[in-house]
């Protein structure tokens, strides 16, 4: 049996990205309040930054961050052949299968290896979103300097729309993604770089 | 590894135990260790900004990289890329005034006896009536106007193609900034290859009349490839500058290149 645990190079990649998101998520927000697309502001306890302008600075520093990391990211999965590896193949029935039996609660998660398939949809579907995030994000900034980008979006003022639903998803797949965490705890043990010493599990298959 | 399972010793073959027991050891500890990692992150967006930004290294930090965006747009910016024109039906109406003060506090400049005023690295240094303005070249665009707080609304603009205005006057380009000083106790200032941009324009009108005060009488440099607050209303001196010379807002944490 395979090694269950992520890379390191993928485990940070995890941590930087969910800190960098808050970051993204708490900047944006309050930067969203200065002009809110649908009415009205969100709750100042969710922002960060303090005012505008401070907004602002963490968002455009954070950025570089969240986009180097996914960069990094895709990369690693690209030339690993990671990527093939675990998010292929991606088959509608299993698909269904598998959300059949999420409904059922009789999910398997014997083997932390191979991905489900809601999991490869889930995680896919996440960087994705997160392209998609940086795209519109660049459409924001830049709609002058990124004129595909601006068209593909529609204009200026849909980009900030596409921006914002893309947050959306984001910020709840992060929700669900910590509810799955809850229920299968022995997932985050991949997610983290304890000492090899003390990962007794790895080192029995191993050695079998 | 079969020389580490020799000299093992035998409990180690009842696998499946160890295991068991390796899970229920570290489970509490990660658990424990993922409780921590979340209140962390959790406090950060607690603390709503006001502490942290606060916090003078922080702040150095947020500064130093609000700095290096400057440069990274000065990189991503295209002399020749230009801000898409609309049409006549797609101009805001009416269009949004927006200051840093409110509408009923719009200073009114009187035509009479104004000049421009022109100083730093320029050679004719003789201050511009209105009337001499209007004498240059003219043109308009229909452009989006995009406020730093994200909202947009497009507005017509007409006057002198600011890289003639300051060809004419024998500006410095090669200098680094342009500042501008306003009625209102405004101020900003550009870079030189914005300045120079084709669609920057010394905006004398606005959807062909003159510039109402509410949009900056006597005169507003309007540029498509900024960000509202780096167009100034009511501007009364023009500064070309080696120095750098700041602005109103970007004095107080915007960032100074502001482009779009």
């Amino acid at each position: 049996m395979r090694s269950s645990r992520h890379p390191v190079v993928i485990q940070m990649c995890h941590w930087i990205n969910a800190f960098s998101l808050i970051l993204m998520v708490g900047s944006g927000l309050k930067i969203y309040n200065a002009s809110p697309i649908f009415g009205s502001k969100l709750p100042g306890f969710l922002t960060l930054g303090g005012w505008l302008g401070g907004a602002i600075q963490w968002h455009f520093a954070a950025m570089w961050l969240f986009a180097a990391n996914a960069l990094v990211y895709l990369a690693f999965n690209l030339l690993t052949g990671r990527l093939r590896d675990r998010f292929t193949p991606l088959r509608l029935s299993e698909f269904a299968r598998d959300s059949l039996d999420l409904m059922r609660l009789k999910l398997s998660h014997a083997d932390l290896h191979t991905y489900n398939a809601l999991q490869k949809v889930a995680y896919l579907s996440v960087m994705i979103a997160i392209l998609v995030m940086i795209c519109s994000g660049l459409a924001v900034w830049k709609p002058v300097q990124f004129p595909l980008l601006r068209t593909l979006m529609g204009d200026f003022d849909q980009s900030r729309v596409v921006h914002f639903f893309a947050m959306l998803y984001l910020v709840l797949f992060s929700l669900g993604h910590l509810i799955m965490v809850a229920v299968v705890p022995r997932t985050l043990l991949n997610m983290v770089p304890i000492p090899k010493s003390s990962h007794t599990e790895d080192r029995v298959h191993e050695s079998g | 590894m079969s020389q580490d399972e020799k000299s093992r010793p035998s409990w180690l073959s009842h696998r499946s135990e160890i295991v068991r027991e390796a899970n229920q050891l570290l489970s509490p500890v990660t658990r424990r260790a993922f409780g921590k990692q979340l209140l962390g992150l959790g406090s950060l967006t607690l603390l709503t900004g006001c502490e942290l930004t606060d916090d003078a290294s922080v702040q150095v930090l947020l500064t130093a990289m609000s700095r290096w965006n400057d440069r990274a747009q000065a990189a991503l910016f295209n002399p020749a890329q230009l801000a898409p024109t609309y049409s006549k039906s797609q101009i805001k109406r009416p269009f949004p005034f927006n200051a840093y003060y409110g509408l009923d506090e719009v200073r009114q400049v009187s035509e009479q006896g104004f000049k421009l005023a022109l100083s730093g690295l320029v050679k004719d240094k003789q201050p511009w009536t209105l009337a001499q303005l209007r004498l240059l070249p003219q043109t308009s665009q229909i452009t989006r106007h995009i406020c730093v707080e994200g909202w947009s609304a497009i507005g017509e603009w007409g006057g002198v193609p600011f890289a003639t205005f300051l060809q004419r006057i024998g500006a410095d380009t090669t200098a680094r900034y342009v500042g501008f000083r306003c009625a209102d106790d405004y101020y900003t200032s550009i870079d030189m290859p914005t300045a120079l941009h084709p669609q920057t324009l010394l905006a004398l009108t606005f959807e062909e009349k003159t510039l109402p005060a509410r949009y900056g009488f006597p005169m507003k440099i309007r540029i498509p490839t900024k960000l509202g607050y780096k167009n100034p209303k009511h501007v009364v001196e023009i500064i070309v500058s080696n120095d750098y010379l700041g602005g109103y807002w970007e004095d107080q944490g915007y960032n100074w290149f502001g482009g779009s």
